[in-house]
C-alpha cells in the first residue's frame, strides 16, 4: 500500500485540531482612537465579551495621546452595560517618577488621584504631554467582572512621558465596590479627546 | 493520482502540526478551586501540573480567594523535593503596599518590614483578608525559571485584596534562595482554610 504524505496545502481544510493546546491570552477587541471622546468596551457590542466567559481581563494601553496637553487619562465601569459609568470604587495610587534632566526622582503615593468609594472617573495619575512623541503606555487587569459575590478588583501599570519631560511609572488598584456584575468598561482624558492611540482587550481562560 | 483532502475528522487526533505544538505563548496547565481547602499545591508531576523546564515563567493567578477566618494572610512555598513534598525551601523577600480606606480616612504607602522574609519560609502573599461575603483577594504571582539548578528561583507577585473597608494592592516579590529545582509551589491561609477561590497555572512560552 502506498503511503500518502500530506502537506501544508492537504490540511488546508483543517478548521480546529482540538488536542493541541490553545494560547491561554484570548484577543477579544482592539479600539483605535482618532479624536475620540471615549472608548467603551460594553458586553454584547460590537464583538466585546465581558463576562463569564472569562475569569480575568487584560486592558493593553498602547500610546494613549491626549489631543490637549497636561491631562489624565482615565476609566470606569459600568454595571448596566454603558447607561452610566459610576460604580463606586475604593483605590490605591502611588508612582515613581524621574525627570528627563536627572534633576529629581520620587516615589509617592498620590493622595490627589485615589478614590474612597467615589463614582467618579479613576485616574492613571499625572498629567501626559501632548507633543508629538508624547503618550501612555500600560496594561490593567480585571478580576472576575460577573461576580455577583464579590467586589471586583483590578490592578495596572502605566508608564507615560509627563507634560513636563517626567518618566512616571504609575501603580492603581483597587476594586468596584459592588456585587453587581461589571458589564462594560470606559476610558477617557479628564478633558478633550483622546487623539490616537490604541486599547486592547484579552480574555485569560481558566481551562 | 487523486488529490487526498484532509478535514477535521482526519486529523481529530493530532497534537502538533510539524514544529507546532501549542497556538500561542500564554498556555493553560491547571486550575485549582479551593472549598475549604487547607491547601492548593501545584506539584509537577501531579494531576496534570507542568512545573518543570518546559517553561522559563509560570504565572498563578488568584481569583477571589477568600478565607474562612478574618485575617488570615495568604501564605506562599516552594518545595524542591520529589517526593517528600515538604514545602520548606528558604525565601529572601520584600513587601510593600498602598492602602486606602472606604472613608477617605486614611491612606498610605509603605514598606512592610513585618511581613517580609529574611531566608525563612511561608511568605506572606498579602495583609490579613477579611471574611466578609464580598471580601477577597485577586491578582497574580510570576515564578521564573524554577527548573534551573544553577540561579536562586525569583518570583513577583502583585495582588489587591479589600480588608473590611480599605482596598490594598500589595507587592511581593523575592527569591528561593536554593539552585535546586523547585518541583512545586503551594499557597496557604496562615490560619484556618481557604473558603473559596480559583488558583490558575499559566506556562509562558
Amino acid at each position: 500500500m502506498a503511503l500518502v504524505k500530506y502537506n501544508n496545502n492537504s490540511i488546508s481544510a483543517v478548521t480546529s485540531a482540538p488536542l493541541i493546546p490553545l494560547g491561554a491570552l484570548t484577543h477579544i477587541k482592539t479600539l483605535t482612537a482618532s479624536s475620540s471622546s471615549t472608548l467603551s468596551f460594553v458586553h454584547g457590542s460590537n464583538g466585546v465579551v465581558l463576562d463569564n466567559t472569562y475569569p480575568i481581563y487584560k486592558f493593553e494601553f498602547i500610546n494613549i495621546h491626549p489631543a490637549t496637553n497636561s491631562v489624565l487619562f482615565q476609566f470606569n465601569l459600568s454595571t448596566d452595560s454603558g447607561s452610566n459609568y459610576n460604580v463606586a470604587k475604593t483605590t490605591t495610587a502611588f508612582a515613581a517618577q524621574h525627570k528627563e534632566d536627572d534633576s529629581s526622582t520620587a516615589l509617592s503615593y498620590d493622595t490627589g488621584e485615589d478614590l474612597a468609594n467615589g463614582t467618579g472617573f479613576q485616574s492613571f495619575l499625572s498629567n501626559i504631554g501632548n507633543l508629538d512623541n508624547e503618550s501612555a503606555s500600560g496594561e490593567m487587569f480585571l478580576y472576575s467582572p460577573s461576580s455577583t459575590t464579590f467586589v471586583k478588583h483590578f490592578t495596572s501599570r502605566v508608564n507615560h512621558h509627563h507634560s513636563e519631560d517626567i518618566s512616571v511609572d504609575c501603580y492603581i488598584a483597587g476594586y468596584g465596590n459592588t456585587t453587581s456584575a461589571i458589564n462594560a468598561v470606559q476610558f477617557k482624558m479628564s478633558s478633550g479627546n483622546i487623539d490616537s492611540g490604541k486599547i486592547k482587550l484579552y480574555g485569560i481562560k481558566d481551562s | 493520482m487523486s488529490i487526498v483532502k484532509l478535514n477535521n475528522q482526519g486529523v481529530k487526533n493530532a497534537t502538533a502540526f510539524g514544529s507546532i505544538s501549542s497556538l500561542g505563548s500564554m498556555v493553560f496547565i491547571k486550575k485549582l478551586t479551593a472549598s475549604s481547602s487547607a491547601t492548593l499545591s501545584f506539584v509537577d508531576g501531579a494531576n496534570g501540573v507542568v512545573l518543570d523546564d518546559t517553561y522559563k515563567e509560570y504565572l498563578f493567578t488568584f481569583n477571589n480567594i477568600h478565607p474562612a477566618t478574618s485575617g488570615a494572610y495568604l501564605y506562599f512555598n516552594g518545595t524542591d523535593d520529589d517526593s517528600s513534598h515538604s514545602f520548606d525551601v528558604v525565601q529572601t523577600t520584600t513587601h510593600f503596599r498602598a492602602y486606602n480606606f472606604e472613608d477617605d480616612s486614611a491612606r498610605i504607602l509603605q514598606y512592610l518590614s513585618s511581613f517580609d522574609t529574611a531566608q525563612g519560609t511561608d511568605s506572606r502573599i498579602s495583609s490579613g483578608l477579611h471574611n466578609d461575603n464580598d471580601s477577597s483577594l485577586s491578582g497574580y504571582l510570576t515564578l521564573f525559571n524554577p527548573s534551573s539548578t544553577t540561579f536562586v528561583k525569583h518570583f513577583i507577585s502583585n495582588t489587591n485584596y479589600e480588608q473590611g473597608a480599605v482596598s490594598i494592592n500589595s507587592k511581593f516579590a523575592g527569591y528561593f534562595n536554593t539552585t535546586a529545582d523547585i518541583t512545586g509551589v503551594q499557597f496557604k491561609m496562615s490560619s484556618g482554610n481557604m473558603d473559596a477561590g480559583d488558583i490558575c497555572l499559566y506556562g509562558i512560552a
